[in-house]
C-alpha cells in the first residue's frame, strides 16, 4: 500500500493546487472525408467525427468520476481543413458550420483544424481557406483555426505572415461585439506539431493515424506550491523538485490517456507536458517563477527562471510517459495567468520581454491584446519575429494577439470563463510595413541542413 | 475495482466504526487499514474492494452523508491514481 503522505500528497494537488487533466483531444483523420462536391464532403466528415467521437464526451466524464481527477476541456481536431477545400468547390466555411454541427451534438469544447500548412507556399485550397478564416470563426463558437507560416526546414513564408496579420485584424473585427474573441480563436504557427492537444491550434496532422487520443496535462499550482516551501533552497535543488513533481503529473495524464483511448478503442497518441496556467488563483506560470524569486514575472533574470523551469518539466516528464509529443513545454498566455496580468499591469512585463521568454519556453506570443488601431503590417511584423525564433531554434513558435477593437493601451478586454481577460498592451509606435510589403520567403537557415 | 477511502478531519470515537458499516452494506471489502494523527488532524487510509455494484463517487455520498456533522473530510479514489504517481 501507498504511505499516507503518498495518499495525502495527490488530494492535495487536485482537491487545493488545482492539479487537473487540461484536455483529452481526440484527433480524427478526414482524408477520406475529400470529395469534389462539398456537401457530400460535409456530410462524410459529419459521418465519420459522430461515429469515432460519439462517446469522446462520455469517456472522459466517467473517468473524471473513477479517478477523482477533473478533465476540463474534452475537444476534437481534424485534417487541416484546406487539404479538403483543395478538392472541393465552393466556401470552405461549410466545413467550419459541418465542424459546428460536429462540436454541438457530441458536446466537446472545441474543434480545431480549420488550418492550413503553408510554410513554404500556398496550394490549391489554402488561400481560399485562409480568407474564409474570419467569416468562419465569427459564425462559429468551438470551431478554431491555425496556418503554419514558417518552419526550420522551409523557412518563413512572408507572403503568408502578411497575410495572417490582415486576417487576424479582419477576424477581430469581425467579432467586435464579441470580445473580439474571432482573433483567439487563430494562432499562427512555425513548425506546427502534428499532435498537439491543445486550443486554438490543434489539428490532426497527416502523419497521424485515422484517430488517435492525446492528452494535455496541467499544474501550475502544484509546482508554484512544491517551490514556496523551498525558500532558501539553491537553483538546482529547484530543478530537482520541479522534475519530481512533473514526473507525478504526466505519470496522471498518461493513466487517463490510456484508459480514454482503451475505452473508445482508438489508439492513444501523447501525453503534453505542458504546464498550462488558467485564471484561477494560484493556478499561474508567473507565480512559479514568482516562487523561484523574482519579484515580479518580467524583471530581469525572467528568461533564465523559466528556461529552468521549462527544462525540469520535460526532463520530469519525458520518462512518466510512455510516448511524449505535442508542444510540451511552460505556456505563458497573458490573459489566461493572473500572474501575467498582474506583471503586465504593474507594468512589470512587456511583449518585448514575452517575446525573449518565448525562445525557451513552449510555444510563443500568447492570448496578448493589442492596440484596436494596430494594422495589419505590424501583427505581421509580430508573426514575422516570432517565427524567425522558431525557425533559427528548431521549435515550435506561435503568435495568438487580440487586436481589441475600439481599445487603446491601458484598457482592459474581458474574455470571461478560461480565457480570463487581458490588459491592452502596448506595441512598438515606428512601422515595418515597408519590410513586410516586401513579400517573399524568408530563405530556410543554416539549421535545416542536417543530413 | 479497489479503492483508496480517506478521511481527514477531527478525532471522535466511532469514525472508523461508522466507515466499516456504510462499506459492508455496500459490499465494500476493507483489504488494509492505517490511522494516523497528523498536526493534530485524525488522516485514516483505506485499501477497499468494490464490488461492481457500487463506483467511487456514490460510496463517496453514501460515507460523506453517515459522518455528516462530525467535521470529516471523505475521499474514495481508484487506486491506479496512487500507483501511477507514487509507483515507478
Amino acid at each position: 500500500m501507498f504511505t499516507t503522505n503518498d495518499i495525502l500528497e495527490t488530494i492535495k494537488m487536485i482537491q487545493e493546487e488545482n492539479l487537473d487533466i487540461r484536455t483529452i483531444t481526440m484527433g480524427i483523420s478526414l482524408l477520406d472525408c475529400i470529395d469534389s462536391d462539398i456537401d457530400r464532403s460535409c456530410d462524410k466528415i459529419y459521418e465519420k467525427m459522430m461515429r469515432l467521437a460519439e462517446n469522446h464526451v462520455k469517456t472522459g466524464e466517467i473517468i473524471e468520476k473513477r479517478y477523482g481527477i477533473p478533465i476540463i476541456n474534452k475537444r476534437l481536431s481534424v485534417t487541416p481543413i484546406a487539404i479538403l477545400a483543395a478538392a472541393a468547390k465552393g466556401s470552405p466555411v461549410k466545413f467550419a458550420l459541418t465542424l459546428q454541427k460536429v462540436a454541438d451534438a457530441v458536446g466537446v469544447n472545441y474543434v480545431g483544424g480549420y488550418s492550413a500548412l503553408v510554410h513554404k507556399g500556398f496550394s490549391a485550397g489554402d488561400r481560399e481557406l485562409i480568407e474564409s478564416i474570419p467569416e468562419a470563426l465569427s459564425s462559429t463558437t468551438k470551431v478554431c483555426s491555425s496556418v503554419n507560416i514558417g518552419s526550420t526546414r522551409a523557412g518563413i513564408n512572408m507572403d503568408a505572415a502578411a497575410l495572417m496579420g490582415r486576417i487576424i485584424k479582419q477576424s477581430a473585427e469581425a467579432t467586435a461585439n464579441d470580445h473580439c474573441f474571432g482573433a483567439a480563436k487563430i494562432v499562427v504557427f512555425c513548425n506546427a506539431v502534428e499532435d498537439n492537444p491543445f486550443m486554438a491550434g490543434a489539428f490532426h496532422g497527416t502523419g497521424e493515424p485515422d484517430a488517435v487520443i492525446n492528452v494535455g496535462v496541467s499544474g501550475p499550482g502544484v509546482v508554484r506550491a512544491k517551490l514556496e516551501k523551498m525558500p532558501d533552497a539553491s537553483i538546482d535543488e529547484l530543478a530537482e523538485a520541479i522534475k519530481k513533481t512533473a514526473f507525478k503529473i504526466t505519470r496522471m495524464g498518461q493513466l487517463v490517456g490510456t484508459e480514454a483511448a482503451k475505452m473508445l478503442g482508438v489508439p492513444f497518441g501523447i501525453v503534453d507536458l505542458s504546464l498550462a496556467p488558467t485564471p484561477a488563483v494560484g493556478d499561474s506560470v508567473a507565480h512559479i517563477l514568482e516562487a523561484m524569486g523574482l519579484d515580479r514575472c518580467g524583471t530581469h533574470g525572467t528568461t533564465a527562471a523559466l528556461a529552468l523551469l521549462n527544462d525540469a518539466v520535460k526532463k520530469g516528464g519525458v520518462m512518466a510517459s510512455s510516448s511524449v509529443g505535442g508542444l510540451s513545454g511552460a505556456f505563458i498566455p497573458v490573459s489566461e495567468d493572473a500572474g501575467m496580468i498582474d506583471a503586465v499591469n504593474a507594468g512589470a512585463l512587456s511583449i518585448e520581454k514575452l517575446e525573449a521568454m518565448t525562445a525557451v519556453c513552449s510555444v510563443g506570443l500568447d492570448m496578448i491584446v493589442v492596440p484596436g488601431d494596430t494594422s495589419a503590417e505590424t501583427l505581421a511584423a509580430i508573426i514575422a519575429d516570432e517565427a524567425a525564433i522558431g525557425m533559427v531554434n528548431s521549435k515550435t513558435t506561435a503568435v495568438r494577439v487580440i487586436p481589441a477593437i475600439g481599445m487603446k493601451e491601458g484598457e482592459v478586454l474581458e474574455f470571461g470563463g478560461l480565457f480570463g481577460s487581458g490588459p491592452v498592451m502596448p506595441l512598438s509606435k515606428f512601422s515595418s510595413a515597408k519590410f513586410i510589403s516586401r513579400g517573399g520567403r524568408i530563405p530556410a537557415p543554416l539549421q535545416s541542413l542536417k543530413n | 475495482m479497489r479503492a483508496v477511502i480517506t478521511v481527514i478531519g477531527k478525532d471522535t470515537v466511532g469514525i472508523l466504526a461508522k466507515i466499516s458499516t456504510i462499506c459492508a452494506e455496500n459490499g465494500v471489502n476493507i483489504m488494509d487499514v492505517s490511522q494516523t494523527v497528523m498536526q493534530d488532524m485524525f488522516v485514516m487510509t483505506m485499501l477497499a474492494q468494490l464490488s461492481d455494484e457500487i463506483d467511487c463517487p456514490e460510496l463517496s455520498e453514501k460515507l460523506d452523508a453517515a459522518v455528516e456533522g462530525m467535521g470529516l473530510k471523505i475521499h474514495v479514489m481508484h487506486e491506479d491514481i496512487f500507483n501511477s504517481m507514487h509507483n515507478i
